[in-house]
């Protein structure tokens, strides 16, 4: 059976209470999920008070305030801080979501921060994607043609490329991926939302000249099939793209090549 | 755990050229449900709680009878689908399997038991 419960190294206690900032009048409290491989610990929730007066509206602000001006240990992935690298996705307020594009203002009450769900913890906030991204690699995300290569690029209607709206902006943030409850249950097998969305990126792509066998590496039980239409994915998709609905389109081409 | 590149975990056995089939048998069962599962309780309800004589002769028709058997198969079928999904989902390794055999013997089972069971009111 998979299981349901962590186990018990896994468990979550309550973690230190840090100081508040004297003299602020607009004090917001956080509460961090901290787990250090090194110290043999179980994770802990750590309470940090931040003065929301001297702090930039999203939710990596204050993370980076914390870690500038209260504690230098906190650990998490940050970069580009405007939605276009994915770094920093983690579960915020219970949504799987990018701190640099989630405004503060979206929460209420205390501001609750745990790294993506049901993946390996590196350190703190930091997510193992090392078999998020080997998935992706396992698509072939990239053009794939059999033809001799034109002379100058490879051309594509206006229309055909139309068709790629809502599929290439994906920043692989892996927030989709770890919503989703049937990659949670069998991410080994399940390529996940991310990943298939990549894939029909591929597909659909009027370049591309793999279209079967694309179809044919996807065409699986697990791998395409463990998707229920859940649509988590979609839900917390932080760039407002639509994983279930590529799925959904994976699924309906593999019944228009049989039927 | 063993020494493998993260390409090599992900690709694992390959793919198993098959899924569509129980996707779409799944779909095509649900949609004839939608229709046969109207069907079965408006003739098979009112059934309830009457006479044995007049159940006899209500079965003995074409359309609750056929409604009925309808709904056994159809039923019966989708819920075997639907069910292996669910195990699949939930249980691994040989316990995945078994639960897999059990739970088509079940669903066979109750099927050729409701319809043996229907010819013998019916005929």
């Amino acid at each position: 059976m998979v299981q349901f419960t962590l186990p018990r190294n896994s468990k979550i206690i309550t973690g230190k209470t840090w100081p508040k900032p004297t003299g602020g009048t607009n004090i917001r409290k956080f509460q961090i999920y901290r787990w250090n491989p090194d110290d043999g610990k179980n994770p802990q929730v750590d309470t940090y008070f931040v003065d929301m007066d001297t702090c930039g509206p999203m939710v990596l602000d204050a993370l980076i305030k914390i870690k500038n001006e209260i504690d230098p240990t906190l650990t998490f992935r940050r970069s580009c801080r405007e939605g276009i690298c994915g770094s920093c996705a983690m579960n915020i307020d219970g949504i799987n979501t990018l701190a640099c594009i989630y405004g503060m203002d979206e929460i209420k009450g205390d501001v609750k921060i745990y790294p993506l769900p049901h993946m390996p913890v590196v350190k703190d906030l930091i997510p193992d994607l090392t078999h998020f991204y080997a998935q992706h690699a396992s698509i072939m995300p990239w053009l794939e043609t059999k033809t001799q290569r034109p002379e100058k690029e490879w051309r594509q209607s206006i229309e055909d490329r139309k068709k790629l709206d809502g599929l290439y902006e994906c920043v692989m943030c892996a927030s989709c991926s770890t919503s989703c409850p049937s990659y949670w249950w069998n991410g080994d097998r399940y390529l996940g939302p991310a990943a298939l969305l990549h894939a029909y990126r591929w597909i659909i792509d009027s370049r591309d000249e793999a279209t079967g066998e694309r179809l044919d590496e996807l065409e699986d039980p697990f791998k395409l099939y463990r998707c229920h239409t859940i649509m988590n994915c979609t839900k917390t998709c932080p760039k407002g793209l639509n994983p279930a609905k590529a799925i959904a389109s994976i699924k309906k081409m593999m019944v228009e090549r049989q039927l | 755990m063993a020494l493998m590149t993260d390409r090599k975990r992900v690709i694992g056995l390959g793919s198993a050229k098959s899924g569509t089939d129980h996707f779409w048998k799944t779909t095509v069962t649900a949609v004839a449900l939608l229709i046969i599962t109207p069907m079965f309780l408006f003739s098979f309800g009112p059934l309830l709680g009457e006479p044995y004589a007049d159940v006899q002769a209500a079965l003995s028709r074409p359309f609750p009878a056929v409604s009925a058997a309808l709904m056994l198969i159809v039923g019966f079928y989708h819920f075997r689908l639907g069910i292996q999904m669910v195990i699949e989902d939930y249980m691994q390794g040989l316990a995945r399997k078994v639960a897999i055999i059990v739970s088509a013997c079940i669903s066979y089972g109750l099927m050729a038991f409701g319809l043996v069971s229907l010819a013998q009111i019916a005929l």
